[in-house]
Protein backbone atom coordinates (compact mmCIF):
# COMPACT_ATOMS: atom_id res chain seq x y z
CA UNK A 1 0.00 0.00 0.00
CA UNK A 2 3.21 2.33 0.98
CA UNK A 3 4.49 1.60 -2.30
CA UNK A 4 1.57 2.20 -3.97
CA UNK A 5 1.45 5.90 -2.50
CA UNK A 6 4.72 6.60 -3.55
CA UNK A 7 3.64 8.37 -6.92
CA UNK A 8 0.78 10.33 -5.23
CA UNK A 9 3.33 11.13 -2.52
CA UNK A 10 5.71 12.56 -5.12
CA UNK A 11 3.35 14.68 -7.01
CA UNK A 12 2.38 16.48 -3.56
CA UNK A 13 5.76 17.56 -2.69
CA UNK A 14 6.21 18.78 -6.06
CA UNK A 15 3.20 20.39 -5.85
CA UNK A 16 3.72 21.96 -2.41
CA UNK A 17 7.61 22.79 -3.83
CA UNK A 18 6.00 24.34 -6.63
CA UNK A 19 3.23 26.68 -4.40
CA UNK A 20 5.79 27.43 -2.32
CA UNK A 21 8.27 29.15 -4.68
CA UNK A 22 5.54 30.92 -6.48
CA UNK A 23 5.37 32.33 -2.56
CA UNK A 24 8.79 33.26 -2.73
CA UNK A 25 8.93 34.78 -5.84
CA UNK A 26 5.68 37.18 -4.96
CA UNK A 27 7.91 38.23 -1.86
CA UNK A 28 10.53 38.63 -4.03
CA UNK A 29 9.11 40.74 -6.18
CA UNK A 30 7.09 42.78 -3.56
CA UNK A 31 10.04 43.05 -1.71
CA UNK A 32 12.33 44.26 -5.25
CA UNK A 33 9.32 47.23 -6.20
CA UNK A 34 9.36 48.14 -2.15
CA UNK A 35 13.48 49.30 -2.36
CA UNK A 36 12.64 50.65 -6.56
CA UNK A 37 11.23 53.65 -4.06
CA UNK A 38 13.62 54.00 -1.68
CA UNK A 39 17.18 55.20 -1.36
CA UNK A 40 19.92 54.68 -2.05
CA UNK A 41 19.66 54.59 -5.87
CA UNK A 42 22.80 53.38 -7.90
CA UNK A 43 22.26 54.85 -10.79
CA UNK A 44 25.30 53.49 -12.69
CA UNK A 45 24.70 50.34 -12.51
CA UNK A 46 21.05 50.79 -13.62
CA UNK A 47 22.54 52.71 -16.64
CA UNK A 48 25.26 49.62 -17.18
CA UNK A 49 22.19 47.39 -16.94
CA UNK A 50 20.14 49.34 -19.41
CA UNK A 51 23.07 49.09 -21.58
CA UNK A 52 23.30 45.34 -21.02
CA UNK A 53 19.37 44.12 -20.99
CA UNK A 54 18.80 46.87 -23.72
CA UNK A 55 21.17 47.88 -25.93
CA UNK A 56 23.48 44.39 -26.46
CA UNK A 57 20.12 42.53 -26.74
CA UNK A 58 19.07 44.91 -29.99
CA UNK A 59 20.92 42.33 -32.57
CA UNK A 60 19.06 38.90 -31.56
CA UNK A 61 15.74 40.05 -30.99
CA UNK A 62 16.20 42.20 -34.09
CA UNK A 63 17.17 38.94 -36.47
CA UNK A 64 14.47 37.01 -34.75
CA UNK A 65 11.60 39.67 -35.00
CA UNK A 66 12.87 39.97 -39.24
CA UNK A 67 12.75 36.25 -39.79
CA UNK A 68 9.48 35.90 -37.70
CA UNK A 69 7.94 38.90 -39.70
CA UNK A 70 9.03 37.15 -43.25
CA UNK A 71 7.75 33.86 -42.02
CA UNK A 72 4.61 35.13 -40.87
CA UNK A 73 3.79 37.13 -44.15
CA UNK A 74 4.82 33.46 -46.16
CA UNK A 75 1.79 31.23 -43.51
CA UNK A 76 -1.12 34.08 -43.77
CA UNK A 77 -0.37 34.22 -47.57
CA UNK A 78 -0.68 30.69 -47.88
CA UNK A 79 -3.39 30.24 -45.60
CA UNK A 80 -5.42 33.80 -46.76
CA UNK A 81 -5.46 31.90 -50.37
CA UNK A 82 -7.55 29.52 -49.33
CA UNK A 83 -10.59 31.70 -49.45
CA UNK A 84 -8.84 34.71 -51.60
CA UNK A 85 -7.93 36.73 -48.68
CA UNK A 86 -4.14 37.08 -49.65
CA UNK A 87 -4.65 40.85 -49.10
CA UNK A 88 -4.58 41.26 -45.67
CA UNK A 89 -0.74 40.04 -45.28
CA UNK A 90 0.17 43.52 -44.57
CA UNK A 91 -2.17 44.28 -42.03
CA UNK A 92 -2.34 40.91 -40.49
CA UNK A 93 1.50 40.74 -40.20
CA UNK A 94 1.04 44.25 -38.57
CA UNK A 95 -1.15 43.26 -36.18
CA UNK A 96 0.49 39.92 -35.49
CA UNK A 97 3.72 41.85 -34.85
CA UNK A 98 2.75 44.71 -32.55
CA UNK A 99 0.45 42.29 -30.56
CA UNK A 100 2.00 39.21 -29.70
CA UNK A 101 4.73 37.79 -32.11
CA UNK A 102 7.07 41.18 -31.09
CA UNK A 103 6.44 41.03 -27.21
CA UNK A 104 6.48 37.14 -27.18
CA UNK A 105 9.18 36.40 -29.03
CA UNK A 106 11.33 39.19 -28.29
CA UNK A 107 10.44 38.59 -24.18
CA UNK A 108 11.48 35.00 -24.82
CA UNK A 109 14.78 35.98 -26.93
CA UNK A 110 15.84 38.44 -23.61
CA UNK A 111 14.80 35.41 -21.74
CA UNK A 112 17.34 33.35 -23.21
CA UNK A 113 20.28 36.45 -23.18
CA UNK A 114 19.42 37.97 -20.00
CA UNK A 115 17.77 35.93 -17.39
CA UNK A 116 20.63 33.19 -18.12
CA UNK A 117 23.59 35.86 -17.43
CA UNK A 118 21.78 37.38 -14.77
CA UNK A 119 21.21 34.03 -13.00
CA UNK A 120 24.71 32.74 -13.76
CA UNK A 121 26.63 36.46 -12.59
CA UNK A 122 24.74 36.85 -9.16
CA UNK A 123 24.66 32.71 -8.28
CA UNK A 124 28.68 33.25 -9.01
CA UNK A 125 28.68 36.42 -6.78
CA UNK A 126 26.74 34.50 -3.92
CA UNK A 127 29.08 30.86 -4.30
CA UNK A 128 32.23 32.94 -4.48
CA UNK A 129 31.02 35.08 -1.37
CA UNK A 130 30.79 38.22 -3.46
CA UNK A 131 27.03 39.12 -2.09
CA UNK A 132 28.45 38.48 2.08
CA UNK A 133 31.13 40.99 1.06
CA UNK A 134 28.10 43.26 -0.39
CA UNK A 135 26.76 43.34 3.17
CA UNK A 136 29.62 43.84 5.08
CA UNK A 137 30.75 46.98 2.92
CA UNK A 138 26.78 48.07 3.85
CA UNK A 139 25.19 47.86 0.52
CA UNK A 140 21.76 46.27 0.21
CA UNK A 141 22.50 43.27 -2.43
CA UNK A 142 18.69 43.42 -3.57
CA UNK A 143 19.38 47.60 -3.79
CA UNK A 144 22.88 46.84 -5.67
CA UNK A 145 22.23 43.37 -7.97
CA UNK A 146 18.44 43.26 -8.11
CA UNK A 147 16.62 46.74 -8.09
CA UNK A 148 18.96 48.11 -11.29
CA UNK A 149 18.22 45.39 -13.21
CA UNK A 150 15.17 44.76 -12.84
CA UNK A 151 14.34 48.34 -13.22
CA UNK A 152 16.16 48.54 -16.35
CA UNK A 153 14.69 45.69 -17.88
CA UNK A 154 11.12 46.74 -17.60
CA UNK A 155 12.19 49.85 -19.28
CA UNK A 156 14.23 48.62 -22.11
CA UNK A 157 12.09 45.51 -22.88
CA UNK A 158 9.18 47.80 -24.02
CA UNK A 159 11.73 50.10 -26.40
CA UNK A 160 13.29 46.31 -27.78
CA UNK A 161 9.77 45.34 -28.47
CA UNK A 162 9.13 48.46 -30.34
CA UNK A 163 12.04 48.28 -32.50
CA UNK A 164 11.21 44.12 -32.95
CA UNK A 165 7.80 45.08 -34.40
CA UNK A 166 9.23 47.79 -36.79
CA UNK A 167 12.06 44.94 -37.79
CA UNK A 168 9.52 42.49 -38.29
CA UNK A 169 7.03 44.64 -40.11
CA UNK A 170 9.76 45.43 -42.03
CA UNK A 171 10.18 41.39 -42.49
CA UNK A 172 6.79 40.81 -43.63
CA UNK A 173 7.62 43.42 -46.25
CA UNK A 174 10.65 42.40 -47.75
CA UNK A 175 9.19 39.22 -48.08
CA UNK A 176 5.34 40.67 -49.21
CA UNK A 177 7.18 42.25 -51.87
CA UNK A 178 9.89 40.16 -53.69
CA UNK A 179 8.37 37.23 -53.11
CA UNK A 180 4.49 37.27 -52.74
CA UNK A 181 4.39 40.50 -55.89
CA UNK A 182 2.99 42.76 -53.41
CA UNK A 183 2.89 46.29 -54.44
CA UNK A 184 5.37 48.09 -52.06
CA UNK A 185 3.29 51.16 -51.80
CA UNK A 186 -0.15 49.23 -51.49
CA UNK A 187 1.71 47.08 -48.93
CA UNK A 188 2.72 50.06 -46.48
CA UNK A 189 -0.55 51.74 -46.96
CA UNK A 190 -1.86 48.42 -45.69
CA UNK A 191 0.37 48.16 -42.71
CA UNK A 192 -0.42 51.51 -41.41
CA UNK A 193 -4.09 51.84 -42.33
CA UNK A 194 -5.11 49.02 -40.30
CA UNK A 195 -2.67 49.10 -37.31
CA UNK A 196 -4.55 50.58 -34.10
CA UNK A 197 -3.16 52.45 -31.13
CA UNK A 198 -3.76 49.63 -28.82
CA UNK A 199 -2.54 46.94 -30.87
CA UNK A 200 0.89 48.75 -30.36
CA UNK A 201 0.67 49.93 -26.73
CA UNK A 202 -0.94 46.44 -25.66
CA UNK A 203 2.43 45.32 -27.07
CA UNK A 204 4.63 47.45 -25.33
CA UNK A 205 3.09 46.90 -21.91
CA UNK A 206 3.61 42.99 -22.50
CA UNK A 207 7.00 43.92 -23.27
CA UNK A 208 7.07 45.96 -19.86
CA UNK A 209 6.33 43.02 -17.98
CA UNK A 210 8.12 40.17 -19.84
CA UNK A 211 11.07 42.78 -18.79
CA UNK A 212 10.57 42.50 -15.25
CA UNK A 213 9.81 38.85 -15.49
CA UNK A 214 12.71 37.82 -16.80
CA UNK A 215 15.39 39.97 -14.93
CA UNK A 216 13.00 39.47 -11.75
CA UNK A 217 13.64 35.79 -12.35
CA UNK A 218 17.25 36.27 -12.87
CA UNK A 219 17.74 38.08 -10.15
CA UNK A 220 15.81 35.61 -7.79
CA UNK A 221 17.00 32.31 -8.97
CA UNK A 222 20.77 33.80 -8.68
CA UNK A 223 20.46 34.89 -5.41
CA UNK A 224 18.70 31.60 -4.48
CA UNK A 225 21.71 29.35 -6.39
CA UNK A 226 23.01 26.40 -4.63
CA UNK A 227 26.87 25.61 -3.88
CA UNK A 228 29.11 24.68 -6.52
CA UNK A 229 29.25 24.94 -10.17
CA UNK A 230 26.29 22.54 -10.19
CA UNK A 231 24.13 24.94 -8.05
CA UNK A 232 25.00 27.91 -10.37
CA UNK A 233 23.91 26.06 -13.47
CA UNK A 234 20.48 24.93 -12.09
CA UNK A 235 19.84 28.50 -11.16
CA UNK A 236 20.38 29.58 -14.44
CA UNK A 237 17.90 26.81 -15.97
CA UNK A 238 15.71 27.24 -13.90
CA UNK A 239 15.62 31.13 -14.66
CA UNK A 240 15.13 30.59 -17.56
CA UNK A 241 12.43 27.86 -17.84
CA UNK A 242 10.72 30.26 -15.15
CA UNK A 243 10.96 33.43 -17.23
CA UNK A 244 9.76 31.62 -19.84
CA UNK A 245 6.69 29.92 -18.98
CA UNK A 246 5.83 33.20 -16.94
CA UNK A 247 6.08 35.10 -19.81
CA UNK A 248 3.58 32.74 -22.31
CA UNK A 249 1.23 32.89 -19.01
CA UNK A 250 1.07 36.78 -18.56
CA UNK A 251 0.73 36.75 -22.47
CA UNK A 252 -2.45 34.70 -22.05
CA UNK A 253 -3.15 36.95 -19.05
CA UNK A 254 -2.72 40.73 -20.67
CA UNK A 255 -4.05 39.37 -23.95
CA UNK A 256 -7.40 38.47 -21.96
CA UNK A 257 -6.82 42.32 -20.08
CA UNK A 258 -6.58 44.25 -23.82
CA UNK A 259 -8.77 42.15 -25.85
CA UNK A 260 -11.53 39.84 -24.73
CA UNK A 261 -14.81 40.32 -25.70
CA UNK B 1 34.19 43.96 23.09
CA UNK B 2 32.67 41.68 21.21
CA UNK B 3 30.61 38.82 23.51
CA UNK B 4 28.70 35.80 22.68
CA UNK B 5 26.69 34.05 24.80
CA UNK B 6 25.41 30.57 24.36
CA UNK B 7 24.79 30.64 20.71
CA UNK B 8 23.16 28.36 18.58
CA UNK B 9 22.82 27.63 15.05
CA UNK B 10 21.54 24.57 12.70
CA UNK B 11 21.30 23.83 9.69
CA UNK B 12 18.52 21.29 9.47
CA UNK B 13 19.63 18.16 11.67
CA UNK B 14 23.15 19.22 11.74
CA UNK B 15 23.85 21.61 14.91
CA UNK B 16 26.90 23.73 14.32
CA UNK B 17 27.08 25.65 17.24
CA UNK B 18 25.93 24.47 20.22
CA UNK B 19 26.20 26.58 22.82
CA UNK B 20 29.17 29.24 22.17
CA UNK B 21 30.68 31.98 24.67
CA UNK B 22 33.37 33.91 23.48
CA UNK B 23 34.97 36.98 24.38
CA UNK B 24 36.84 39.52 22.57
CA UNK B 25 38.32 42.56 24.15
CA UNK B 26 38.91 45.68 22.32
CA UNK B 27 42.30 45.66 20.44
CA UNK B 28 42.79 42.05 20.88
CA UNK B 29 43.37 39.76 18.37
CA UNK B 30 41.65 36.50 18.39
CA UNK B 31 42.02 33.53 16.54
CA UNK B 32 39.31 30.67 16.47
CA UNK B 33 41.02 27.53 15.12
CA UNK B 34 39.66 24.36 14.22
CA UNK B 35 39.03 21.53 11.82
CA UNK B 36 36.65 22.26 8.48
CA UNK B 37 33.19 21.98 9.14
CA UNK B 38 33.32 22.67 12.74
CA UNK B 39 31.38 26.02 12.55
CA UNK B 40 34.07 28.69 12.39
CA UNK B 41 32.91 30.61 9.29
CA UNK B 42 29.23 30.00 10.25
CA UNK B 43 30.35 31.69 14.05
CA UNK B 44 31.85 34.94 12.32
CA UNK B 45 29.05 35.32 9.99
CA UNK B 46 26.86 35.60 12.60
CA UNK B 47 28.46 38.04 14.40
CA UNK B 48 28.40 39.98 11.89
CA UNK B 49 24.89 39.10 10.90
CA UNK B 50 25.10 37.22 7.63
CA UNK B 51 23.25 34.56 9.36
CA UNK B 52 21.40 34.63 11.99
CA UNK B 53 21.83 32.72 15.13
CA UNK B 54 18.53 29.91 16.53
CA UNK B 55 19.24 31.06 19.90
CA UNK B 56 21.48 32.97 22.70
CA UNK B 57 23.31 36.71 22.11
CA UNK B 58 26.05 38.60 20.44
CA UNK B 59 26.97 41.74 21.66
CA UNK B 60 29.12 44.79 20.80
CA UNK B 61 30.23 46.94 23.26
CA UNK B 62 27.35 45.80 25.04
CA UNK B 63 24.53 46.42 22.55
CA UNK B 64 22.73 43.12 21.16
CA UNK B 65 23.71 43.37 17.30
CA UNK B 66 20.39 42.03 16.20
CA UNK B 67 19.01 45.51 17.47
CA UNK B 68 21.92 47.77 16.38
CA UNK B 69 21.56 50.06 13.17
CA UNK B 70 23.10 48.00 10.71
CA UNK B 71 24.71 50.59 8.75
CA UNK B 72 26.47 52.41 11.82
CA UNK B 73 27.00 48.51 12.85
CA UNK B 74 28.54 47.20 9.60
CA UNK B 75 31.08 51.00 9.07
CA UNK B 76 32.95 49.57 12.16
CA UNK B 77 33.98 46.32 10.46
CA UNK B 78 36.19 45.14 7.89
CA UNK B 79 36.52 41.80 6.78
CA UNK B 80 38.84 39.56 4.60
CA UNK B 81 37.03 36.65 2.76
CA UNK B 82 38.47 33.50 2.64
CA UNK B 83 38.25 33.61 -1.60
CA UNK B 84 39.24 37.62 -1.41
CA UNK B 85 35.33 38.16 -2.42
CA UNK B 86 36.26 40.75 -4.93
CA UNK B 87 33.92 41.99 -7.29
CA UNK B 88 34.87 40.70 -11.13
CA UNK B 89 33.04 43.31 -12.91
CA UNK B 90 35.19 46.58 -11.00
CA UNK B 91 38.73 47.50 -11.38
CA UNK B 92 40.76 47.16 -8.15
CA UNK B 93 41.05 50.50 -6.76
CA UNK B 94 36.87 50.51 -7.13
CA UNK B 95 37.00 47.34 -5.06
CA UNK B 96 39.32 48.63 -2.39
CA UNK B 97 37.65 52.08 -2.47
CA UNK B 98 33.76 50.39 -2.57
CA UNK B 99 32.62 51.67 0.48
CA UNK B 100 34.37 55.07 0.06
CA UNK B 101 32.30 55.47 -3.72
CA UNK B 102 28.44 54.96 -1.94
CA UNK B 103 26.78 55.22 1.19
CA UNK B 104 27.19 57.09 4.58
CA UNK B 105 31.26 56.88 3.99
CA UNK B 106 31.32 58.59 0.60
CA UNK B 107 34.58 60.87 -0.70
CA UNK B 108 35.30 62.24 -3.60
CA UNK B 109 35.99 60.17 -6.93
CA UNK B 110 39.64 61.38 -6.73
CA UNK B 111 40.27 61.42 -3.00
CA UNK B 112 38.82 57.41 -2.76
CA UNK B 113 41.21 56.74 -5.52
CA UNK B 114 44.20 57.88 -3.98
CA UNK B 115 42.95 56.44 -0.57
CA UNK B 116 42.79 53.10 -2.70
CA UNK B 117 46.04 53.61 -3.95
CA UNK B 118 47.69 54.37 -0.61
CA UNK B 119 46.31 50.86 0.97
CA UNK B 120 47.58 48.84 -2.09
CA UNK B 121 50.69 50.73 -1.33
CA UNK B 122 50.02 49.37 2.30
CA UNK B 123 49.84 45.61 1.61
CA UNK B 124 52.74 46.08 -0.93
CA UNK B 125 50.68 46.14 -4.49
CA UNK B 126 52.19 48.93 -6.92
CA UNK B 127 49.78 51.61 -7.92
CA UNK B 128 49.88 49.70 -11.53
CA UNK B 129 47.70 47.11 -9.77
CA UNK B 130 44.63 49.70 -9.37
CA UNK B 131 43.44 49.92 -12.44
CA UNK B 132 43.36 45.75 -13.68
CA UNK B 133 40.69 43.52 -12.66
CA UNK B 134 40.83 40.75 -9.81
CA UNK B 135 40.81 38.24 -12.61
CA UNK B 136 44.01 39.43 -13.85
CA UNK B 137 45.75 39.15 -10.22
CA UNK B 138 47.75 35.75 -8.82
CA UNK B 139 45.92 34.50 -5.75
CA UNK B 140 48.51 35.92 -2.96
CA UNK B 141 47.71 39.34 -4.95
CA UNK B 142 43.95 38.75 -4.84
CA UNK B 143 44.08 38.41 -1.05
CA UNK B 144 46.28 41.07 -0.55
CA UNK B 145 43.77 43.80 -1.98
CA UNK B 146 40.92 42.00 -0.11
CA UNK B 147 43.11 42.76 3.00
CA UNK B 148 43.46 46.13 1.26
CA UNK B 149 39.92 46.77 1.22
CA UNK B 150 38.92 45.31 4.68
CA UNK B 151 41.14 48.38 5.84
CA UNK B 152 40.29 51.24 3.58
CA UNK B 153 37.59 52.91 5.95
CA UNK B 154 40.11 52.32 8.75
CA UNK B 155 37.13 49.78 10.61
CA UNK B 156 37.52 49.73 14.32
CA UNK B 157 36.89 45.39 13.91
CA UNK B 158 38.53 43.39 10.97
CA UNK B 159 37.39 39.64 10.66
CA UNK B 160 39.97 37.03 8.53
CA UNK B 161 38.60 34.04 7.44
CA UNK B 162 41.02 31.29 5.96
CA UNK B 163 43.11 34.77 5.24
CA UNK B 164 46.59 32.17 4.45
CA UNK B 165 44.37 29.39 2.84
CA UNK B 166 45.05 27.98 -0.91
CA UNK B 167 48.41 30.46 -0.91
CA UNK B 168 52.66 29.05 -0.71
CA UNK B 169 54.17 29.07 2.45
CA UNK B 170 56.05 32.25 1.92
CA UNK B 171 53.21 34.23 0.47
CA UNK B 172 50.92 32.42 3.29
CA UNK B 173 53.71 34.50 6.01
CA UNK B 174 53.76 37.88 3.90
CA UNK B 175 50.24 38.11 4.57
CA UNK B 176 50.43 36.56 8.09
CA UNK B 177 53.09 39.54 8.93
CA UNK B 178 50.56 41.84 7.04
CA UNK B 179 47.81 41.15 9.37
CA UNK B 180 49.82 41.56 12.25
CA UNK B 181 51.23 44.77 11.58
CA UNK B 182 48.19 46.36 10.51
CA UNK B 183 45.99 45.30 13.40
CA UNK B 184 48.81 46.41 15.39
CA UNK B 185 49.25 49.73 13.67
CA UNK B 186 45.28 50.33 13.79
CA UNK B 187 44.64 49.42 17.12
CA UNK B 188 42.03 47.19 15.94
CA UNK B 189 40.42 44.37 17.39
CA UNK B 190 40.60 41.18 14.95
CA UNK B 191 38.85 37.93 14.88
CA UNK B 192 40.74 35.83 12.39
CA UNK B 193 39.25 31.79 11.79
CA UNK B 194 41.72 29.40 10.45
CA UNK B 195 43.68 25.90 10.71
CA UNK B 196 46.66 27.07 9.95
CA UNK B 197 48.65 26.95 12.83
CA UNK B 198 51.72 28.88 11.27
CA UNK B 199 49.02 31.55 10.63
CA UNK B 200 47.68 31.33 14.53
CA UNK B 201 51.45 31.80 15.99
CA UNK B 202 52.35 34.89 13.69
CA UNK B 203 48.27 36.66 14.53
CA UNK B 204 46.90 35.86 17.61
CA UNK B 205 47.21 37.44 21.12
CA UNK B 206 44.66 34.95 22.24
CA UNK B 207 43.02 31.61 20.93
CA UNK B 208 39.83 29.64 21.11
CA UNK B 209 39.38 26.38 19.39
CA UNK B 210 35.97 25.40 18.42
CA UNK B 211 34.92 21.75 18.23
CA UNK B 212 31.77 19.97 18.46
CA UNK B 213 29.80 23.21 18.41
CA UNK B 214 31.24 24.70 21.54
CA UNK B 215 34.70 26.67 22.62
CA UNK B 216 36.57 23.66 23.73
CA UNK B 217 39.08 25.86 24.96
CA UNK B 218 40.97 29.53 25.03
CA UNK B 219 43.69 31.29 25.99
CA UNK B 220 46.72 33.37 25.66
CA UNK B 221 48.95 31.99 22.84
CA UNK B 222 51.72 31.22 24.93
CA UNK B 223 49.99 28.53 26.52
CA UNK B 224 48.86 27.18 23.78
CA UNK B 225 51.89 24.21 23.54
CA UNK B 226 50.87 23.48 27.18
CA UNK B 227 47.57 24.07 27.48
CA UNK B 228 46.90 20.47 29.16
CA UNK B 229 43.67 19.85 26.88
CA UNK B 230 43.16 16.67 24.74
CA UNK B 231 41.43 18.04 21.98
CA UNK B 232 44.04 21.09 21.79
CA UNK B 233 46.87 18.95 21.77
CA UNK B 234 45.90 16.55 19.20
CA UNK B 235 45.03 19.85 16.76
CA UNK B 236 48.15 21.84 17.39
CA UNK B 237 50.08 18.79 16.55
CA UNK B 238 48.13 17.31 13.89
CA UNK B 239 47.54 13.85 15.25
CA UNK B 240 45.31 11.08 13.76
CA UNK B 241 45.24 9.34 17.04
CA UNK B 242 43.27 11.35 19.92
CA UNK B 243 39.24 12.89 21.55
CA UNK B 244 38.78 14.39 18.08
CA UNK B 245 37.46 11.59 15.26
CA UNK B 246 39.48 11.44 12.04
CA UNK B 247 37.24 10.42 9.12
CA UNK B 248 39.30 8.35 7.44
Amino acid sequence: MTTLLFPVAAVGRTTLMILATIGQIAIYAGQTISHMFRPPFYFKEFIHAVMTIGYFSLPVVGMTAFFTGGALALQIYAGGARFNAEAVVPSIVAIGMARELGPVMGGLMVAARVASSIAAEIGTMKVTEQIDALVTLSTHPMKYLTVPRVLAATLAVPVLVAVGDLIGIMGGYVVGVTRLDFNSSAYLHNTVDFLEFIDVFSGLVKGAAFGFIVALMGCYYGMNSGRGAQGVGKATKSAVVAASVLILASNYLLTELFFSA
Amino acid sequence: MIELQNVHKAFGDNKVLQGVNLTIQTGESMVIIGGSGTGKSVLLKSVLGLIKPDSGVIKLDGQDVATAERDAFLARFGMLFQGGALFDSLPVWQNVAFRLLRGSLKRPIEEARAIAIEKLRRVGLKSAVADLFPAELSGGMQKRVGLARAIAAEPEIIFFDEPTTGLDPIMAGVINELIREIVVEMGATAMTITHDMSSVRAIADKVAMLHDGIIQWTGPVAKLDDSGDPYLDQFIHGRAEGPIEAVR
